[in-house]
């Protein structure tokens, strides 16, 4: 128990996905414009990496182990997770429409995030069981969606400021980037 | 080794079935009756989710037209062609209206009187940076450097005798030149407006006629004489408003400096 407590310690915050490993910029930057969408991007990630890791991790001791098929990984893994983002967007679609219309085009772009296949690779490299597979990914995820939420925070209260013309727009949102990922290296020290 | 490779085939391709299978059925239990009128605007559309229209995508747009919310002509990129077709499904009037670009300016070199010469940059942006604006008495007028020709990927604008001026058959309204004339004098007008304030100068009438034979004196004489009140005035200089303008050539035939011009 401690161990996955651990774990998910670790993978939420020491080793944020977004902020030390720089997987998955692309809606973290894209959707981080306002609070709400950023964390319904988060939620959908988390749904999408958790449920991906559980499905892949499954699939590579059962399926592709035993039939020496390793090499495949990537593709099979893309696969699943296309699938699966697909099923995210459907649901969204079915049940909160307005999400659905503020994410756009970054929500099939999930697929392509790299912090989905990232974990299901890391899952397979680290030799992780089952349950640890499935705590890495919503770790991990965790860490995407604490990410976002709190770059969407500060996003919408640089709005407010008077930045200076030549950092409006995404200069300053980098350096926001920049500066938010030294103060989550100060979690290293935990 | 060929079984393994039919064995890789075979896991993957059974995969592809499997999940294939899955999202089918779940396609049936979460989709959502969506407008008949949005799918047919959206496969109208060209789909690539470039946002020019200010909506999320041409999905969003396509429900937004579909609900009457977004006018059929909000497509950029589509430009007319699209614009037609949506107006046919959605059965409004095509509303659309051919612009081109207008140069206010007349201050020609004979026009207008030169303060001092100038060597250098030959480009507007640097020019508006040396002091009184460019080497004409004008503070506001066309600096005659030709930064809108060099952006024009049309050959719709040139420079003639120290102002640039547009070939309205060649223009397409692209906006290109407008983003990069300094002066802001360059503006969108209807295809078909004929009658045009050719100045944009703020200043009183003594001092325009000093420095431009050209220009605009502000007399407001337009303004009080339009029948239709298109006309107004601001900051001394007179606006006409194309919505109203019915063409009829009564302001150029009481302007005093026949700043007013027929085009």
């Amino acid at each position: 128990m401690t161990t996955m407590l651990l774990l998910l310690l670790t993978t939420a915050l020491v080793n944020n996905v977004v902020l030390s490993q720089f997987l998955g910029l692309c809606p973290f930057l894209g959707v981080s414009k306002q609070l709400k969408t950023a964390a319904g991007m988060g939620v959908a990630v988390m749904c999408v990496v958790t449920l991906s890791s559980a499905i892949t991790s499954l699939l590579y001791n059962g399926v592709l182990l035993p039939l020496k098929l390793q090499y495949m990984n990537t593709i099979v893994f893309i696969l699943v997770i296309a699938a699966l983002v697909q099923l995210v967007e459907m649901a969204l679609k079915r049940y909160s429409r307005p999400l659905y219309a503020a994410l756009g085009v970054y929500l099939p772009l999930i697929t392509t995030n790299c912090a989905v296949l990232g974990v299901a690779l890391q899952n397979v490299q680290q030799e992780n069981g089952f349950l640890t597979s499935v705590v890495n990914g919503f770790g991990t995820s965790l860490g995407f969606f604490v990410a976002i939420v709190v770059m969407a925070g500060l996003r919408e209260k640089i709005a407010n400021n008077d930045v200076p013309e030549s950092f409006k727009g995404m200069p300053i949102t980098l350096l926001t980037a920049g500066l938010m990922a030294i103060a989550f290296y100060g979690f290293k020290f935990l | 080794m060929g079984t393994a490779v039919l064995i890789a085939a075979a896991v993957v391709g059974g995969m592809g079935l499997l999940i294939g299978v899955l999202l089918g059925t779940a396609d049936k239990y979460l989709s959502v009756a969506t407008d008949e009128l949005t799918e047919k605007i959206r496969e109208v559309l060209p789909g690539n989710n470039c946002g020019g229209c200010g909506y999320a995508g041409c999905d969003a747009l396509a429900e937004a037209i579909a609900k009457g919310e977004a006018s059929p002509t909000a497509c950029p990129v589509g430009g007319q062609a699209v614009a037609a077709l949506v107006c046919e499904l959605t059965g409004k009037k095509a509303e659309f209206t051919r612009m081109s670009a207008y140069v206010r300016c007349a201050g020609t070199c004979e026009k207008t009187r030169h303060i001092y010469e100038y060597f250098g940059d030959e480009d507007c942006r640097r020019v508006t940076m040396v002091p009184g604006r460019g080497t004409k008495a004008c503070a506001y007028g066309c600096l005659g450097f030709g930064s809108c020709v060099k952006v024009c990927e049309y050959d719709a604008i040139h420079i003639v005798e120290g102002v640039a001026v547009v070939d309205k058959e060649k223009c397409t309204a692209c906006g290109k030149c407008v983003d990069a004339c300094p002066q802001n004098i360059i503006e969108m007008v209807p295809y078909d407006a004929e009658y045009m304030v050719t100045c944009l100068s703020q200043e009183r009438g003594k001092s325009v006629k000093d420095m431009c034979e050209a220009g605009c004196i502000g007399c407001g004489l337009c303004a009080r004489e339009c029948t239709t009140g298109a006309i107004t005035m601001k900051n001394n200089i007179a606006h006409i408003d194309q919505n109203d303008c019915t063409n009829c050539g009564w302001c150029l035939e009481k302007c005093p400096t026949k700043v007013i011009r027929k085009r």
